[in-house]
């Protein structure tokens, strides 16, 4: 079934032959060596995938079955783990098959940058808008990548964890103090 | 000029740094010439607010982003190109402060007479970074900050927090904490549709609809406040169980609900269903097709509505809700109307289940016998130094949650609320993402609104149910 990494490491995590995949992820394992299955427990199907392989994978699981787009996100792994700082995460679902798909995407530098799923999936599109506020990550490829949450002229990303809650001044500290 | 708006589009983020005293002075000049009124639109827009965020022109927006904003970008279903020229489109701002939009929702609708061309939603307006207030917050507080995002239904964002916290804890409950769960998040969709209908009613002129649904959610929210000691952000189910057992009389006040409510919604068949009024105003109104609502993720009513039989309550059922008979109603064309229908019913039979859970409410206790996530009885700590330290311990430090990821969704009454809980090991998440229905349904508006005239855009505003809470987050 498997040609690649994905196999023994699979092994070696589950302490039990793990069950047989279920027809659509069997056949993106199969069409896509280069995403590595982490882990598939009821639910949680967790692929892995290189950056530039995103748009091509993310066209594969629609084309498996994976029609409806459900969320993209990040997470900010800061001081949490050697390599990758970011790990953008998509959410899919298939509806035909009951099942979900959740990709991870490793991604780092000072600007971040990631390719866009938008045409892939239109509904992506607020999603990596929102991304890119939060934590500035880049999606290259995108139609309109502006702010979405916050002003245009806001400096920095708060959710990077390297922004530290309260750091932004607000404006109404002046209230009087009932004596 | 257009140099103008073509560069801060592109290098909003780096040079908004350096140049910011320069933008300053200019956009006080801007708005100079704004409030006296001399200068050409291009100025005024770049004067008075969001930027980048605005809606472009069309021979400035890239195609693809024209294509999203009238609709057409995954179903090509325009009834005829667009004939006007530049020149003869207006622009109309709806919002934030526009009573129909729900909240503070902006639009920017480009308009050919009185049919809606673009659209494209400004949100951004209630955003208070709660999700970053998630990671400051431990696994036992965390509710009460997820409670505050869907505000018509809280006990909704609780459960899917709890659910996700318990999956990574891999905890089980008792059967009671189940069916508590079930009785009061099933009550809360009823609850939140009354209020939609309300809503719904009232955005065409129907203003009693707005008094009869309130009327019947009052019912609701008293039995709430009887049972949480609030009318809303709850802060009741918690990671472990629910904060409290059902109060005394309970089953009164179910069975109550149980009758009463579905005396309401044959008053609002008879108002609405049959109304011509109603029936011109919603049917074939903002159809949304079974593909747009696959390519945006819009999931619950509007989904089914569509002709789509999904329902996570059915398909990935969470906190023993697969046990209780209900049905899932569903629509045909997608319309206002129908989406009016599917809620109608749904109410019905979230009722349904309620009166199933209150006829067979297993005893028991109301929380996990997990000593680590649920706090010792009063009583042990009268008695026992090691109750009083281990309750000390759970409500200031919090309980450690194995690292791990888990995404955890739930049906909630706007489509799929969906949580995603990162930790480290740590007593508060590493990371908390809500993927709520309503900022799904928001990205679809100009899909719902393209081609529509204006006069309908708040009836598919409506009928989409956005909560701007849920949105903005």
């Amino acid at each position: 079934m498997t040609d690649d990494a994905a196999a023994p490491e699979e092994e070696v995590v589950a302490p039990e032959p793990s069950p047989p995949l279920p027809p659509p992820l069997a056949a993106l394992v199969e069409a896509f060596p280069a995403a590595t299955l982490e882990h598939s427990a009821a639910g949680q199907n967790v692929f892995r995938v290189e950056a530039s392989h995103l748009v091509e994978f993310a066209q594969a699981a629609r084309d498996a079955g994976f029609e409806m787009f459900i969320d993209l996100t990040a997470v900010d792994y800061y001081r949490q783990r050697p390599g990758p700082r970011y790990d953008v995460v998509v959410v899919l679902l298939s509806l035909q098959h009951n099942l979900r798909l959740r990709i991870l995407v490793a991604v780092d530098g000072d600007v971040p940058a990631a390719p866009s799923i938008t045409g892939v999936y239109p509904g992506a599109n607020f999603y990596e808008r929102e991304v890119y506020d939060l934590f500035g990550i880049d999606f290259t490829g995108h139609p309109d990548l502006t702010r979405i949450m916050l002003p245009d002229d806001w400096e920095g990303h708060p959710l990077r964890k390297d922004t530290p809650v309260g750091s932004v001044p607000i404006q109404f500290r002046g209230t009087h103090k009932v004596e | 000029m257009s140099e103008d708006t073509s560069t801060q589009d592109t290098t909003t983020e780096e040079t908004s740094g350096e140049t910011a005293p320069a933008s300053e002075s200019e956009r006080r000049r801007l708005q100079e010439i704004w409030a006296a009124g001399t200068e050409e639109p291009a100025w005024v827009t770049a004067a008075t607010a969001e930027g980048a965020q605005l809606m472009l022109p069309r021979d400035q927006a890239s195609p693809v982003e024209v294509a999203e904003e009238g609709g057409t970008l995954v179903n090509d279903d325009r009834l005829y190109e667009l004939e006007a020229a530049e020149e003869e489109t207006t622009i109309l701002n709806m919002g934030p402060q526009h009573p129909s939009t729900h909240g503070v929702l902006r639009l920017q609708l480009e308009l050919e007479g009185e049919i809606v061309r673009r659209v494209k939603p400004v949100i951004g307006y209630l955003h208070t970074g709660m999700e970053k207030t998630g990671e400051t917050l431990t696994f036992l507080q965390g509710p009460t900050n997820v409670t505050r995002m869907d505000y018509l239904a809280p006990f909704h964002n609780e459960l899917c927090f709890s659910l996700a916290t318990e999956a990574l804890l891999g905890i089980d409950l008792p059967p009671r904490a189940l069916a508590i769960r079930v009785l009061m998040t099933e009550l809360n969709r009823v609850s939140s549709h009354l209020t939609w209908v309300a809503t719904q009613g009232m955005d065409l002129g129907a203003v009693s609809m707005m008094i009869y649904g309130i009327r019947e959610r009052e019912l609701l929210l008293a039995f709430f406040e009887k049972t949480t000691g609030l009318r809303m952000n709850h802060n009741y189910i918690r990671p472990g169980g629910v904060a409290a057992d059902l109060p005394d009389g309970w089953q009164e006040d179910v069975a109550e609900i149980v009758e009463a409510i579905p005396k309401g919604l044959d008053d609002y068949h008879d108002l609405l269903t049959h109304n011509p009024i109603f029936l011109g105003r919603t049917e074939g109104v903002g159809v949304i097709t079974a593909q747009e609502c696959f390519a945006y993720g819009i999931t619950g009513p509007p989904l089914r509505a569509a002709g789509v039989d999904w329902d996570l309550r059915k398909t990935q059922p969470y906190s023993g809700i697969e046990h209780y008979d209900f049905e899932v109603p569903l629509g045909q064309h997608g319309d206002v109307y129908n989406r009016y229908l599917v809620r109608m019913e749904e109410m019905r039979q979230s009722l349904r289940i309620a009166a199933q859970v209150a006829e067979s409410m297993p005893d028991g206790d109301y929380r996990s016998e997990d000593l680590k996530v649920t706090p010792p009885p009063r009583k042990r700590i009268d008695e026992s130094m090691e109750a009083l330290i281990h309750h000390f311990k759970i409500f200031t430090e919090g309980f450690k949650v194995p690292a791990g990821e888990h995404y955890q969704a739930i049906e909630g009454p706007r489509g799929e609320l969906g949580h995603y809980v990162v930790s480290v090991g740590d007593a508060k998440p590493w990371r908390l993402h809500c993927r709520t229905p309503s900022f799904a349904a928001i990205q679809a508006l100009p899909t719902l609104m393209a081609d529509q005239l204006i006069a309908d855009s708040v009836a598919i505003i409506a009928s989409i149910d956005p909560v701007l809470g849920d949105v903005d987050r």
